[in-house]
């Protein structure tokens, strides 16, 4: 796949709709000729006020996602991808809320919910307007961690696939079977014929898996949001949903935001990276860079400390001192600076490091490659 | 493995209800069946659970969890069990412990030397001095600890079971134990909520070693962790695996975590042992396509190695209704009419490497190295 280089964070100015690229155009260097990112991500803060106090679960966090391209994002527990996805969609539930940032969505100018083709920033949207109804699941659609939890067990997944081709397009009942019909065969469910009527309980993993994609893809989605969509299937069954979500995306160019805590799988499918640590991303850049020059501490512990097909057996491996810290109790400065081998005293454990430079490809937030401090 | 037709020297109807003491004395006649170095052995095991009539019209039927399972675990040795989800590995690990009684066949353990028994064969009273040696390590740190017991109740809990009354000598063996699993003594006065993941498991495990066991069991014990405590768990299992002169029966789906843990691995398929060899043999050079296919699914962590990933076509054989033949034979490329018709044995292809497979030695099959390794090997075999 080729590489998308990265836009820039300060690239936010509107575009015109014309401008948009075509998913063909892909592998051009999008940010310079001026294709503008599908989606802009810029200094999202979403908060969560508990009894106890708040948890910044997003607490700065800026990325672009370019028309066709595979964006993964990589992250422990608490990390803060998930609700980044939530953010997203607008689907943060109380007592979660976004308090601060922009997600710039910049839709097709022939979409339905731009209509103008200009920028929509998704986070001025009453969160259950029409407009983000119009936007989450048709535009924007997404890829469930648990496809058991996801479908109705009343309900077969033909009509549930029907329902929501018929929310966001007007068609007749008949008509919508039909693309369900399609779509299921799309993602290579056999017989789709009998599969449409059957209930979810009824396919295993893998099928139910499909079946989800099938669903999320029955709009023709400009973006897809998929969280962890192999974490609770096989290996040989996440190879077959890996290689369905690539060739589905190289057919017809939409975007994939791929959020999962196995590095593996990110390697397969990104096509840039972004690696988060408690609530803000510590590195970003192209996944050839990610894995062969990464820059960050917390990147390069991260890629070390997993047993590959290619480490020496029964040989400690190298770790990350410590765990985790609570998400009410985080540090204070960089929030790695208490399990990293390279911390500045007196500059990590005080201050909260940029991410830096701007117009790189591949920006990271850690002193040891430039001294700008977050917010000044 | 090699003798599994070995005859079983106790009469079934001997076990009937025999008294615990009689239980660890009396069978120092399978103590001859097993060779010194073994610690366990499964025979010919069996777990099938009923089907009783239900969405599909009433049909009765058996689930085959696991169907006629045969390996062995020496001492101080790593097997480790893999297989996809409904492949029988952890209903196999259960059947070991006696958490689930198994249907038939033969779980031989050595308790000393001199001392083995059937654990299939146990009554419910003689499971209890088994258990001392038999420890389990769960997947969830999070829903194996009780939150209202503080840790020194939790460790202690299997002491207290076992007879040390003496509050002070539990005390100190629990700070021991805490110790050893790389937590600080002090903790042992704080509750689960207090402990991240990671530590959480680390106080299962020091559950797990408090009676001093031959043989734990750990069912999937680090795939619930995330990958930067993934690594200390697993460092910690090795460690105390030297340290103590453990055996684990290691269950896992990961195959990057069993090429780094494992001695010997038992690749399992449908409630079936497909293939079983040493580590290094069964990666580099595995006989079963089942292994090489499971291996190239297994994602690189590398993005210049995309192209590896190659995808096994449908999906795992439903048990309660197995396709004839070899239970793979309709997802194997080079499935051949004997594989439809006839069900292979696991036997022994190359020393210690049992493979079930009609073709095994025709097939020249990708291991997890480039072709160049699998090229070398093929020329060492001539």
């Amino acid at each position: 796949m080729p590489q998308t280089p990265t836009a820039t964070d300060g690239q936010t100015a509107s575009v015109a709709g014309g401008a948009l690229g075509a998913p063909e155009r892909r592998a051009a260097p999008a940010a310079r000729d001026g294709t503008p990112p599908l989606l802009s991500v810029r200094d999202l803060k979403t908060y969560f006020e508990l009894d106890d106090g708040t948890v910044k679960a997003v607490d700065g966090v800026s990325f672009d996602v370019m028309p066709g391209e595979v964006l993964g994002i990589v992250g422990e527990s608490g990390c803060g991808k998930s609700i980044t996805m939530k953010s997203i969609l607008r689907l943060v539930a109380k007592p979660g809320r976004i308090v601060g940032g922009q997600i710039l969505y910049r839709p097709d100018p022939h979409g339905r919910a731009g209509g103008s083709g200009g920028e929509i920033d998704l986070t001025k949207l009453r969160k259950d307007g029409r407009r983000i109804r119009n936007i989450r699941g048709g535009e924007i659609a997404l890829i469930p961690q648990e496809p058991m939890a996801s479908f109705s067990p009343l309900h077969t997944i033909g009509e549930q696939i029907v329902e929501a081709i018929r929310l966001h397009q007007d068609v007749s009942k008949s008509e919508a079977r039909a693309m369900a019909i399609e779509r299921l065969r799309e993602v290579g469910v056999p017989s789709p014929e009998q599969r449409v009527d059957a209930y979810s309980w009824q396919l295993s993993g893998g099928l139910r898996q499909r079946a989800i994609i099938a669903m999320a893809l029955s709009c023709h989605p400009k973006l897809l949001v998929a969280d962890e969509p192999t974490t609770a299937i096989d290996v040989t069954t996440q190879a077959q949903v890996l290689s369905l979500l690539r060739d589905l995306q190289a057919e017809h160019g939409s975007s994939i935001i791929f959020i999962t805590h196995d590095l593996g799988v990110i390697a397969q499918v990104a096509d840039r990276v972004v690696v988060m640590y408690l609530g803000r991303v510590m590195e970003r850049g192209p996944v050839d860079d990610i894995f062969h020059a990464p820059k960050h501490p917390y990147t390069k512990a991260l890629l070390r400390s997993v047993p590959s097909m290619d480490t020496e057996p029964r040989v400690a491996l190298p770790t990350i001192e410590g765990s985790i810290p609570h998400p009410l109790h985080k540090p204070t400065g960089c929030p790695f600076h208490p399990r990293c081998p390279e911390a500045i005293p007196g500059l990590c454990d005080v201050k909260v490091p940029a991410l830096r430079p701007k117009e790189s490809e591949q920006p990271v937030a850690c002193f040891l490659y430039h001294r700008e401090v977050e917010g000044e | 493995m090699s003798e599994t037709g070995a005859v079983n020297t106790v009469p079934a109807s001997a076990e009937a209800a025999p008294r615990a003491a009689d239980a660890r004395t009396r069978p120092g006649s399978l103590a001859r069946t097993l060779p010194p170095e073994r610690l366990l052995e499964v025979r010919n095991l069996k777990k099938y659970f009923p089907i009783k009539g239900g969405f599909f019209g009433g049909t009765v039927g058996a689930v085959r969890a696991v169907d006629d399972v045969n390996l062995h675990v020496d001492t101080g040795e790593i097997l480790s069990l893999v297989g996809e989800s409904g492949c029988g590995k952890t209903t196999t690990s259960r059947c070991v412990l006696r958490a689930v009684n198994p249907t038939s066949g033969e779980i031989l353990f050595r308790l000393g030397d001199d001392e083995v028994v059937d654990v299939a064969k146990l009554s419910d009273r003689e499971l209890r001095p088994l258990w001392r040696n038999m420890q389990m390590i769960f997947q969830d740190p999070f829903g194996s600890l009780n939150p209202r017991k503080n840790l020194f109740d939790i460790i202690g809990e299997p002491l207290l079971v076992n007879g040390v009354r003496s509050r002070q000598e539990r005390m100190d063996r629990v700070a021991e134990l805490l110790g050893l699993v790389g937590l600080r003594p002090e903790y042992m006065h704080r509750y689960p909520h207090a402990f991240s993941g990671g530590q959480r498991q680390r106080v299962v495990i020091a559950r797990a070693l408090a009676l001093n066991p031959k043989l734990v069991v750990a069912d999937e014990a680090v795939s619930a962790l995330d990958v930067s405590v993934q690594a200390q768990i697993l460092n910690l299992l090795l460690e105390l695996q030297e340290r103590l002169g453990l055996s684990y029966l290691f269950v896992a789906h990961d195959l990057s975590i069993v090429k780094h843990i494992s001695h010997r691995v038992a690749v399992m398929y449908v409630g079936k042992v497909v293939e079983t060899a040493p580590t290094d043999p069964l990666f580099h050079a595995p006989l079963h396509p089942y292994t090489s296919a499971l291996m190239a699914a297994v994602p690189q962590a590398d993005p210049r190695r995309r192209g590896e990933m190659i995808r096994l076509e449908g999906e795992v054989a439903n048990p309660a209704k197995p396709p004839s033949g070899c239970y793979f034979h309709p997802r194997c490329p080079f499935a051949t009419d004997q594989c439809k018709a006839e069900a292979p044995a696991l036997r022994e292809v190359r020393p210690g490497h049992f493979v079930a497979c009609h073709r095994a030695e025709e097939l020249d099959l990708p291991g997890v190295q480039s072709g160049s390794a699998v090229q070398a090997v093929a020329q060492a075999q001539g």
